[in-house]
């Protein structure tokens, strides 16, 4: 870690359709970090995640890179959620990926054997070579997301935002994509910053966590903000939080009163630690 | 003043009138449903390939009525089969319907060189709501009773099949039998409009007044009653102002109903658009 | 072969271009409704110039532009296939109007809704090459952002394109392939050209770039094919067209079908 401030958060406040999502976000990002964004449903981490693209009019100021936050950054990539695409859609895994290239120039993309070299070598390093020349539609969740994090890749970001990529994955292919992104990261020294609700595949390999609650955040290292007291001052309301067999629990509420949305969930006997 | 006093004793108009409610009345309907299960597209092919057989019905001297009708019915089954999939659904549809009036084409064009019937084209792609038999009214009435009887039988798995697929499929419900069903019965619905105001605007009575009725209200059962509502509005609206242009310039034979008509429903639909629009809508 | 035959060869084999490269866009975002409703929508358009004794061509074009124009506005509340219904409406309300308040139906309009061989005239040939050519520079332009927004659209929005524009660029486009097509295939058939050789080349490709070029075959064939049936039997242009796509559709819908087996 160089410690340069690759996304500089202060005093941000998003609201939509007047109601507010965030508020008073102040957080620093350093090059080289892997961020968990964590939070339950409608906390705010999409919207996080567009402030930082600068898809969104925001209060207080998001600074990337050194520069105000803005669409078109080529030094940031984002893989969106993961849009099911109809079975039938008239695309190989290969031209979605290349799309990454330069699918935000006009005009007709000239073939080259540098292109070709290019794409065929981020297929390799995402390991989804072997179906790239399937249409994109017959692919499975885990390898669809795989070809948007390529498709990213390709523009030779310093920063990538995944927005829930772990979402329809099973957990075995969730920790796959977790470790395939880490590697990557670590190799081409990209910061990353990853939405999930789910901590525990993250675990293994994430440096600090930005936890989102009510619109408000904290960031600190794992063992620092999954601790009953900070997630109670979050979210407001009493919350506990457990720790079973090295995976994390957050419960919402008294003994006897509802379970929250249980964020992290157990996993079954003879999964990884 | 005479003119009127002709108007409220005209036999045509109190066909047109009588035609005209009981079509548009049911397709406000069914119109509800093709907004909802998304088929604007299939509603408006079913019109066309209706037209190439009322062409036909035309060539062999039969009341277009049944052309349209068979060629609906035939279109709605091509349409079902072979567009299972939703990507292919729109494209199936557009190729079904590009070979009708393709035949159509043909059909009109030995109407027009053959048979004499220069007037071929303009009625059944119009309409024809003044020169509609009195029998054809009998016929039409008893096939929206049983259209609209059925639609009403099959309400509320027809809803959960075009809102929740898989669990209608849980429920036991046969979801491809009621999709087959309700094309045929949205094939008929618009036949009769193609009817009453032409293959080309019978779109308008399906689709129009259900788009603003849904704006109106986020209640199903209530869409239905505004849509058939506004959709009799415009077409009783329509044959109104149809009669009473007759004077109107250029020709002196009177300004389309279809016209008034569509100009009705658009007006409606954002009438109800503007209307609604302060909400806070998606 | 006599001159009107030789303009309608010109004329057709711009139009197949300009309809297969528009189409290739048209069937990747399922816009289908939307191709069979612009040419209606200009259709309605040309029987309002001749109603005001301008140039049909004229309504034609500006009638499909404001179409694309107001289903692209419509889109923006309502989902997709119902703006295009309104916009349909519309527009034949008008041409409605406009053909009662002519008289002049039968020959003129018949030509533009189903499509005749006879009637191109020299300038028309030009005028359709100028407005074809414009059409293929234009999805040449627009041919990566529009891949880009069509499959993955917030990744172009992050990337800074401007998506809302690209989208009407798109519509545009459609709007310059159908003022070529409907002179030469009628209003009522130029759609089967826009969507049905696209279709059949998706049955067959995956790869965008193999997509294109087998649509504009595809295309061509068809034009070619139904130009020369038109002109031996004397029946409709458009009816053929129509039998040559619907043919090439299940034709490479079986074979896609049998190859998966």
């Amino acid at each position: 870690m160089t410690g340069e401030v690759v996304v500089d958060v202060r005093n941000l406040g998003v609201r939509i359709g007047g109601r507010p999502v965030l508020h008073n976000i102040d957080v620093r990002i350093q090059a080289g970090e892997f961020i968990g964004l964590i939070g339950a449903n409608g906390a705010g981490k999409s919207t996080f995640l567009k402030a930082v693209l600068g898809l969104l009019p925001a209060a207080g100021t998001v600074t990337v890179f050194g520069q105000p936050a803005r669409r078109g950054n080529r030094a940031v990539g984002y893989v969106p959620q993961n849009v099911r695409m109809d079975r039938d859609t008239p695309l190989r895994g290969w031209d979605l990926v290349a799309l990454g290239l330069d699918g935000h120039r006009w005009g007709f993309p000239l073939p080259g054997r540098e292109r070709r070299r290019r794409v065929e070598e981020m297929l390799e390093a995402v390991d989804a070579a072997r179906y790239a020349h399937l249409p994109v539609g017959r692919l499975s969740g885990g390898e669809q997301q795989r070809l948007l994090i390529a498709q990213a890749l390709l523009g030779g970001p310093r920063l990538l935002l995944l927005d829930e990529p772990l979402a329809s994955l099973d957990l075995k292919s969730a920790h796959e994509v977790v470790g395939l992104v880490a590697r990557l990261a670590r190799e081409r020294g990209v910061t990353v910053l990853l939405v999930a609700h789910d901590m525990n595949p993250l675990l293994p390999v994430v440096d600090r966590v930005l936890y989102l609650a009510d619109g408000r955040a904290a960031i600190g290292r794992v063992e620092e903000i999954f601790r009953s007291e900070v997630l109670s001052r979050l979210y407001g309301y009493p919350v506990e939080v457990l720790r079973v067999k090295g995976r994390i629990l957050v419960l919402g509420g008294d003994a006897g009163a509802h379970v929250l949305s249980a964020e992290t969930h157990c996993c079954p006997a003879g999964h990884p630690a | 003043m005479s003119m009127w006093a002709g108007f409220w004793q005209s036999p045509e108009v109190h066909g047109a009138l009588a035609l005209g409610a009981v079509v548009a009345a049911v397709s406000g309907v069914i119109g509800v449903f093709v907004v909802l299960r998304g088929q604007s597209f299939a509603g408006h092919a079913l019109a066309d390939i209706g037209g190439a057989g009322a062409a036909g019905a035309f060539l062999a001297g039969v009341n277009s009525l049944w052309g349209f009708l068979l060629f609906g019915l035939l279109g709605a089954v091509g349409v079902e089969l072979l567009g299972r999939r939703a990507r292919e659904r729109d494209l199936a549809t557009g190729i079904v319907l590009a070979l009708a009036l393709g035949v159509e084409a043909l059909l009109l064009y030995f109407d027009t060189r053959l048979a004499g019937g220069a007037q071929a084209p303009m009625l059944v792609l119009f309409g024809s709501v003044f020169v509609v038999a009195p029998s054809t009214v009998r016929v039409v009435a008893v096939l929206s009773l049983v259209t609209a009887a059925v639609t009403g039988a099959l309400y509320r798995p027809l809803l959960l099949c075009s809102i929740e697929p898989e669990l209608a499929v849980t429920r036991g419900i046969p979801v491809t039998l009621v999709s087959l069903v309700f094309i045929l019965l949205l094939a008929v619905v618009v036949e009769e409009g193609s009817l009453v105001v032409g293959a080309l605007l019978s779109t308008g009575l399906l689709i129009g007044p259900a788009a603003a009725a849904v704006r109106l209200t986020a209640k199903t059962g209530w869409a239905m009653f505004w849509a058939a509502l506004l959709g009799v509005a415009a077409v009783w609206a329509g044959v109104f102002l149809a009669y009473g242009s007759y004077r109107w310039p250029p020709g002196g034979h009177g300004w389309p109903v279809s016209f008034f008509t569509a100009a009705l429903i658009l007006v409606f639909y954002l009438a109800a658009r503007l209307g609604t629009g302060s909400r806070q809508g998606a | 072969m006599p001159a009107y035959l030789a303009a309608a060869w010109l004329s057709g084999t711009t139009v197949a271009v300009a309809a297969a490269v528009a189409g290739f866009f048209i069937v990747r975002k399922n816009a289908a409704f939307f191709a069979h409703a612009l040419p209606k929508a200009g259709f309605a358009g040309a029987a309002g110039a001749v109603f005001l004794g301008v140039n049909p061509l004229y309504g034609l074009a500006v009638f499909a532009v404001g179409g694309a124009l107001a289903v692209s506005r419509l889109e923006k509340r309502e989902q997709g296939d119902v703006a295009t219904a309104l916009t349909l409406v519309a527009a034949l309300g008008a041409g409605a109007l406009f053909l009662v308040l002519t008289g002049r139906y039968a020959t003129g309009a018949y030509a533009l809704l189903f499509g005749q061989i006879v009637g191109v005239t020299g300038a028309q040939v030009l005028a359709t090459a100028g407005v074809g050519a414009l059409c293929l520079l234009a999805v040449a332009f627009l041919y990566r952002p529009l891949l880009l927004v069509t499959h993955a659209r917030e990744v172009a929005e992050a990337r800074g394109l401007p998506v809302g524009l690209v989208e009407t660029g798109f519509l545009l486009v459609t709007a310059l392939a159908v003022t070529v097509a409907v002179p030469v295939a009628g209003a009522l058939l130029s759609f089967s050209l826009l969507i049905g050789p696209a279709a059949a080349a998706n049955h067959l490709t995956c790869r965008p770039g193999k997509a294109m070029a087998l649509s504009v075959v595809f295309s061509l064939l068809t034009v070619w094919l139904s130009l020369t049936l038109a002109y031996l039997t004397g029946w409709p242009t458009g009816f053929f067209v129509s039998a040559v796509v619907a043919g090439l559709y299940l034709g490479t819908r079986a074979l896609a079908a049998a190859s998966r087996i």
